[in-house]
């Protein structure tokens, strides 16, 4: 249901004007006043938490639409980042929120003090979920100052923030905002996805050359039909970083997160080259998705971080360990 | 809209953990002693003594009624014990076919005498089974089957070839397609099965067929107006295309295509052991991720069949993403280790690899060619 309220909103106030603009950087203010009508940010909480009480299946399926739709405002990372504080039992968000892991920041005299980089849309949190080591800050948006502009593939703002707060929200830290937002992006990336190939299957049914819909083509049929592969791929990868995520296993976050980043290279790449040049262009709504998908997939801890993450754990497992390992996965 | 669903499997229930832990010891039991190069050999191992004790300690025919040998368990258990024995590279092939898909199809079109004759005799792993399926001149393209049975009184006379039957040689049935009545142009009208004994047909001649590691696997059956007793018809005469489609479809939902390159994953990171090295640590972590997220579908296969759901889509997705995985990890390997692959070499590493590298193109032409699930997929997506 929380599906359809999502789907509703967006088709409905979400437009082409509104994507360029995003894209310019602008915030949305009228679109972000439905999300907070609607309740979204606390669409992760239990019900006692003022949340939907939603199946870990209707929270997939909720995280996906948000990809799904190109949805240009940090929707997720707020329902993530309330997850994060709730689970610390610190106050939740008042707006939108923001998730990072900056270890490299101090403390002096009860004040936080370094530059946290590349936090989506900094300038218009309300607050930061900021893990240092092993503590969970609740940082307000009158403890930073804008450090440099910095901008995602997809345009949307990445700004450094230069934080000096005096602490007076802070709880050991449940688990770490990366592989919060990795779970998170890994979900919106397999939505994009499902988007990519929808729109792939109609281009390819509509666009006729040499006399015949592309998609009659069997060449063509084998790329959609590793495109679908490719989805799945990344569906399943999200699911894997939910349970894992739920269970407080870093790796299984790994793995789920790492299939999903590399679907969403592989899947943007066939998708565009499946619908020719018009894919590579701003007239087709393709390239919403395409450049999200190469935003996300390098979000919240990289490719890198995650792969040796996982790779020096199995390998610390040794052959004889390696499956068992793989089926706790 | 236009994905194809994989609902998320179920968590390993209590009784499902007990299950891996008991079958692991199992495994280990019957299994330890084996080498690197042994367990490379995966599923294309054959071992009529292991395949005994699979069945006397309740490993095989898992899911069928006990009224047939069976053991009345759930789908997900028998997925649990099918790659569990793929990830010990257990020799499995004197009751692989036979627990896959003959003792299903059997079970699903058989007659009440052939399912008490033979499903306790599959299940307490007595019975090895080939597919006789492909031809000379109809392999992705089985409607063209030539393979002619006519019936004579109570008989039925076989002529045509069979190719690629693994372990012929050695198994003691085939479920043989063939045409019963028409021309190989009425494509999927007239085509039946049989079941062939194939310890005592007259008529029948199996030869080998050497594959390129130089491995005798494969077999081509000859039949030369070879006798078939008629009760020997499974399912409908006539209805042999459904039947077959239905067969397929328990043989490409399984685990065992993205498992049979797993040794070498298992030797690769015994040589990598103690190495600093970040590049080799993240593509280690890659193809993890890679391997997690293809159990994970596959999982998702084996609850959709727990639950009676068609899942012949979902099964060819898995296939096609699983042997890509399973075909290139050699080439990963390659680019971590520096060594010449040996297939007579005692040493693990160059032996494993040796045995990979000879096997792994077959793995995207069995059971489905790689092209022909592309094919499926691309019809599941609305294309054609």
């Amino acid at each position: 249901m929380l599906a359809e309220m999502i789907q509703r909103l967006f088709e409905r106030s979400l437009d082409d004007a509104a994507q360029a603009q995003a894209r310019g950087g602008q915030w949305l203010d009228a679109l972000w006043a439905e999300v907070e009508e609607m309740g979204l940010p606390l669409a992760l909480l239990g019900e006692d938490q003022g949340g939907f009480g939603l199946s870990a299946a209707e929270q997939g399926e909720a995280l996906m639409l948000l990809g799904k739709l190109a949805v240009p405002l940090p929707v997720a990372e707020t329902m993530g980042a309330n997850r994060l504080l709730a689970k610390a039992g610190l106050p939740l968000a008042d707006g939108a929120a923001g998730l990072a892991r900056a270890d490299h920041l101090t403390v002096e005299n009860g004040i936080l003090k370094g530059r946290v980089e590349r936090v989506a849309w900094g300038e218009h949190l309300s607050c930061l979920a900021l893990a240092v080591g092993d503590t969970l800050y609740r940082v307000p948006r009158s403890g930073w100052s804008l450090a440099e502009a910095g901008s995602a593939v997809n345009f949307h703002p990445r700004p450094a923030l230069e934080i000096a707060w005096e602490i007076d929200a802070e709880a050991p830290l449940p688990h770490c905002p990366l592989a919060e937002g990795a779970t998170l992006r890994a979900h919106q990336i397999a939505g994009a996805l499902e988007a990519a190939l929808d729109m792939t299957l109609s281009h390819t049914a509509t666009r006729v050359q040499f006399g015949k819909p592309l998609q009659k083509n069997q060449v063509v049929q084998h790329e959609l039909a590793k495109l679908a592969g490719e989805l799945a791929c990344a569906t399943a990868a999200a699911g894997l970083a939910a349970e894992a995520l739920e269970r407080g296993d870093v790796l299984g976050v790994a793995a789920g997160s790492l299939r999903a980043r590399e679907a969403a290279g592989s899947g943007a790449g066939i998708a565009t080259q499946m619908h020719g040049a018009i894919g590579f262009t701003r007239e087709h709504a393709l390239h919403l998705y395409t450049t999200s998908l190469w935003t996300w997939r390098d979000e919240f801890g990289g490719q890198v971080f995650w792969a040796r993450l996982l790779g020096k754990a199995a390998v610390a497992a040794g052959g004889d360990g390696y499956w068992p390992m793989v089926t706790q996965l | 809209m236009s994905a194809i669903p994989f609902p998320a499997p179920p968590l390993d229930s209590d009784e499902v953990l007990a299950l891996r832990t008991e079958f692991r010891a199992f495994l280990d039991k019957h299994l330890g002693h084996r080498t690197p190069r042994q367990r490379s050999d995966n599923w294309y191992g054959f071992d009529r003594q292991f395949s005994l004790e699979m069945g006397k300690a309740g490993y095989l025919g898992m899911t069928w009624s006990k009224q047939y040998g069976g053991h009345e368990r759930s789908a997900y258990e028998r997925y649990v014990v099918v790659e569990e024995s793929l990830a010990w590279g257990a020799p499995v092939g004197a009751h692989w076919i036979a627990d896959r898909q003959s003792g299903p199809s059997i079970i699903k079109f058989g007659t009440d005498e052939q399912k008490e004759t033979l499903l306790p005799r599959i299940a307490a792993g007595e019975l090895a089974f080939g597919i006789g399926m492909s031809e000379p001149d109809s392999g992705s393209d089985l409607a063209a089957t030539r393979t002619k049975a006519v019936k004579d009184g109570d008989v039925y006379r076989v002529t045509g070839t069979k190719v690629w039957t693994s372990f012929a040689h050695e198994a003691d049935y085939v479920i043989l397609f063939c045409r019963t009545s028409g021309t190989p142009a009425d494509r999927h009208n007239g085509t039946s099965q049989l079941l062939v004994d194939l310890k005592n047909t007259p008529g029948l001649t199996i030869r080998p067929i050497i594959d390129l590691a130089g491995q005798h696997h494969f077999n081509e059956m000859h039949f030369e107006d070879a006798i078939v007793p008629a009760k020997n018809l499974l399912g409908r005469e006539g209805d042999g295309w459904n039947q077959v489609m239905s067969e397929l479809a328990f043989e490409r939902s399984g685990p065992e295509r993205f498992l049979s390159s797993i040794e070498l994953m298992y030797q690769l990171i015994e040589v990598l052991k103690g190495r600093e090295d970040d590049a080799a640590m993240a593509t280690i972590g890659r193809l993890t991720a890679q391997l997690a997220v293809l159990r994970r579908l596959s999982r998702s296969v084996a609850a959709m069949l727990q639950n009676h759901q068609d899942a012949g889509l979902q099964a060819s997705i898995v296939k096609d993403v699983g042997a890509v995985w399973e075909q290139t990890l050699p080439d990963f390997a390659r680019q971590l280790v520096d060594a010449e692959p040996d297939p007579r070499t005692a040493a693990a590493y160059a032996g494993v690899l040796a045995n990979i590298v000879h096997n792994a193109p077959s793995w995207s032409l069995r059971g489905g060619t790689r092209e022909i699930l592309r094919g499926i997929i691309a019809r599941g997506l609305g294309t054609r």
